[in-house]
């Protein structure tokens, strides 16, 4: 009893404490550690929500709540007639966090920008291999070594990008948390010191939030960043509650312990919209899950063959069953809130009757096939083991007997892109720029159908490929919309894939948060969050 | 007795090098590579592959990687971690305190609860509460840990208000690391509120992991109680007529004891076992929790460097139980 009442004490006065400061604090209960706070090595959302949201600011940024491409750090930009190069013209008086581990005597600058990309991009640059073993994955993953070939100071205020060839994604790339914006002073203070390592702890950016401290697993904390070019934010504090349990998540935001959570399981989200304190927000995830067929291995290289497997399964059961309503049935490769999305293709229909006529029609008897499934949930398909079943009892109704198999998830991923794979796999891609060649081209390109590429469904089709070529070389909007748009109708004729569905993304908040937005690409931005005490 | 306690020194070095082989070897026999899981569904093209792995040393053969391992080992250098970049044993040293924080008070409590519980269901054999408090033990056995913090969790933070959800205290709280202890740290900081509040968010996680050994050192000590209530001396004690107390508390318990301090020293394993779950849903900043990340993104140095730190603990307690048994039973420190 004692203990109790001393307990009790200390947590009044905490509270005391707590209201005397009345410093404005956001509490987000996020779902990992960050794996470092240099934004350019990493591609886990986790990691770049605390760096690259936070902490730093792009060239371009993508506007709020879409994936439209706007001024950030450089306020206009010039793209000359070969689309070879790009002229970016800075914001002047930007100025990099002071904090107490370093204050800058200048303001952002055109060397800040060089630095920037070229400790990405140039094996020499000294600062390329800062700590063991780093590599950049999102650098060469969106082919910035190939396209980018120098990037050039014009002046304190003007930067040059030279590129190899025209890239129509260039802009949206360059919005990317990889393409984040560091301070060339604060990375030559720490090479001075021999500190290097510290770069990728204690971050200085120009972003809404400055870097204070983080403890592993447990909690990362900042503070606003008074000077923010973009005006400062409407809290004090903003502090990452590391909690990797979902349900705990919740539990914690019940309690009031946090305000924002992301990642509910499905099986929650009902609950949480029962309660009077909370809100959850909801938005079509940029992102598609799907079966890809192997395009070079017979029965699959017939057209027919994959149409008919197609319209065998019953993609709203698996909505139903396997993404508990959180999600839609996919039609197309790209979701519906991309740009260029085709909404006049018609999905193929779920006709067990009509898909056994058309598997006669091709002269295939008694197929039996292989369905991969994932041993990991992602954020595009909760369930893969569950829809690999229920697409077994659909191809069976058909008279396709199908054996489900899966690996490891590195074993998965690797063994998925071999030519000789024998079945269908299960897969699925959360896009990273907005930009439909980040679907079509990296999925679907011949680029990309070789052992170890990324198209896994192998399928290299001339007409498809000419379209995403030309439209990733083609500057002009309306252009561009018009080559997806007839590449998506080829896509769905051929039917290299089953398409299966595009997953929701939920957010619950409490009611006190205001001015959150939902970015399509799934990071956290909290620059414009207030709470209400 | 020195050289009973350099006798078993002798043992850890073998057993130590052995176990060098053994952690450097379990991640690597596991399916997966970490280079594929750093790419995700993007894909890596052959010749990206070799210029990682070349990159990261796994290219080399197992041998040249493991005496390569061993020889940073001795210069004290566990390695970086391939995820986070950083070095192993930095990382690991910030969250090891918070694991024997959570560790201690939980044998604590097992040891302060589960002992008495057992010696008095052992004198009261056949009694109600001797087998009301044993079949309770056998639950808290067999409680699946997850499953039961959620429980905690959901009764005393959620229904009832009286704990916080997890963490190790209240996010109002910022001061720096002294000693990596919470309930010391916050005494230092000198912050009103703020052991109370450390304290207070020890209390789910340590019941939680407390459960399993508290049922098995209850268990232990009863039937040990037990056993040596049955001996002669016992009787002959009990025959001179000293009290029940003395025949107890000072005859049978000091014997009683020493299968049961064998039991805790042992429990210490499965407190690392338990401390992954329990430091999973509680969002605990503690080794298991590091562990089991480090494991799912095969980060074979932080693997390593996890499982030797771990397995030292273990050594080292279990050395401290050897040395305990010799100062209770001089039998052994003279064989």
């Amino acid at each position: 009893m004692k203990y109790l009442t001393r307990l009790a004490t200390g947590l009044v006065m905490a509270g005391l404490l707590g209201g005397a400061a009345a410093a404005k604090t956001l509490v987000y209960c996020s779902e990992g550690s960050p794996e470092g706070f240099d934004p350019a090595p990493y591609t886990a959302g986790t990691t770049l929500d605390a760096s690259a949201k936070a902490v730093y600011n792009r060239l371009v940024e993508f506007e709020k709540g879409t994936t439209k491409v706007i001024p950030g750090l450089a306020e206009s930009w010039d793209v000359s007639a070969d689309g070879k190069e790009y002229t970016f013209h800075l914001r002047k008086g930007v100025k990099f966090h002071t904090t107490d581990f370093f204050t800058p005597t200048r303001d952002f600058n055109a060397d800040d920008v060089v630095f920037s990309f070229n400790r990405q991009g140039k094996a020499d640059d000294p600062w390329h291999t800062y700590i063991e073993g780093i590599t950049y994955e999102y650098y060469t993953g969106m082919e910035m070594d190939k396209v980018i070939t120098d990037v050039v100071k014009v002046d304190d205020n003007t930067v040059k990008f030279v590129l190899s060839r025209p890239e129509a994604p260039f802009l949206a790339d360059l919005a990317m948390s990889f393409a984040s914006i560091d301070s060339k002073e604060y990375a030559d203070k720490l090479a001075a010191e021999g500190r290097q390592a510290d770069f990728n702890n204690q971050p200085i950016g120009t972003g809404p939030f400055q870097f204070v401290a983080y403890e592993k697993d447990a909690v990362i904390r900042y503070k606003a960043n008074p000077d923010y070019w973009g005006g400062a934010p409407k809290v004090d504090d903003l502090v990452f509650a590391i909690t990797p349990d979902a349900a705990v998540r919740v539990q914690k935001l019940k309690a009031g312990e946090c305000q924002v959570m992301p990642f509910p399981s499905p099986a929650d989200i009902e609950g949480l919209k029962a309660d009077p304190n909370l809100t959850v927000m909801d938005q079509a995830g940029l992102n598609v899950a799907y079966l890809a067929y192997n395009t070079v291995v017979a029965p699959f290289d017939n057209v027919k063959v994959r149409k008919a497997l197609n319209m065998a399964i019953n993609k709203q059961a698996i909505i139903d069953a396997v993404f508990q309503g959180t999600g839609q049935v996919a039609k197309n490769p790209i979701p519906p809130t991309m740009w260029s999305y085709n909404d006049a293709v018609k999905d193929d229909p779920y006709d067990p009757e009509a898909a056994k006529k058309l598997l006669e029609e091709a002269g295939v008897k008694d197929l039996s096939m292989k369905v991969w499934a994932m041993p990991v949930q992602r954020p595009y398909m909760p369930n893969a083991q569950r829809t690999a079943e229920l697409i077994q009892a659909d191809f069976a109704k058909i008279g396709v007997k199908v054996e489900i198999v899966s690996y490891e998830w590195g074993e998965y991923l690797k063994k998925s892109t071999e030519l000789k794979r024998d079945g269908a796999v299960i897969l699925g891609w959360t896009g990273d720029n907005g930009d439909p060649d980040n679907f079509m081209g990296v999925l679907l390109g011949c680029a990309g159908a070789g052992e170890g590429g990324s198209n896994r469904a192998h399928w290299c089709y001339k007409p498809f490929d000419d379209l995403i070529q030309k439209a990733k070389v083609t500057s002009d909007m309306a252009e561009r919309t018009k080559l997806y748009e007839e590449a998506q109708v080829v896509f769905k004729e051929q039917a290299p894939w089953a398409t299966i569905a595009h997953s929701t993304v939920f957010m619950p908040m409490s009611k006190k948060v205001s001015g959150y937005v939902m970015d399509p690409l799934g990071l956290h931005d909290f620059s414009g969050v207030d709470v209400a005490e | 007795m020195i050289r009973f306690v350099l006798g078993k020194l002798a043992y850890l070095l073998p057993t130590f090098l052995g176990i060098t082989i053994v952690a450097f070897g379990f991640v690597r026999v596991l399916p997966g590579d970490p280079v594929l899981l750093m790419a995700g569904e993007r894909g890596l093209s052959p010749e990206r592959h070799a210029e990682l792995s070349h990159a990261l040393g796994f290219d080399r053969p197992l041998w040249q990687q493991y005496l390569d391992f061993l020889v940073r080992l001795l210069h004290g250098d566990f390695g970086v971690s391939l995820v986070t970049k950083r070095p192993v044993l930095h990382e690991f040293f910030t969250l090891f305190p918070a694991t024997i924080e959570l560790s201690l008070c939980a044998i604590l409590l097992a040891t302060a609860i589960g002992l008495p519980l057992g010696i008095f269901a052992a004198i009261r054999r056949g009694s109600w509460f001797d087998q009301v408090s044993m079949s309770t033990a056998l639950v808290g056995y067999s409680m699946p840990i997850f499953w039961w913090g959620l429980l905690l969790i959901i009764f005393f933070s959620g229904f009832l208000g009286w704990t916080p959800v997890s963490g190790r205290i209240s996010l109002m709280y910022f001061f720096p690391k002294v000693t990596g202890f919470m309930l010391i740290d916050s005494l230092l900081s000198g912050q009103k509120g703020a052991f109370a509040s450390a304290l207070s968010h020890l209390i789910l996680p340590a019941i939680v992991l407390a459960t399993i050994p508290m049922a098995v050192i209850a268990r232990q000590a009863r039937s040990a109680m037990l056993e040596v209530l049955g001996e002669d001396y016992v009787r002959t004690a009990r025959a001179k007529g000293l009290s029940a107390w003395r025949v107890v508390g000072l005859h049978a318990l000091r014997n009683a004891l020493i299968p049961v301090i064998t039991t805790i020293g042992l429990q210490v394993g499965t407190l690392m076992g338990g401390a992954i779950l329990t430091e999973t849903i509680f969002s605990w900043p503690g080794i298991g929790k590091a562990m089991v990340d480090s494991i799912s993104r095969r980060d074979y140095p932080s693997v390593q460097g996890g499982l030797l730190i771990i397995a030292a603990a273990v050594m080292l307690v279990n050395l401290i139980v050897d040395l305990l048994y010799g100062l209770i039973n001089p039998r052994i420190r003279h064989r």
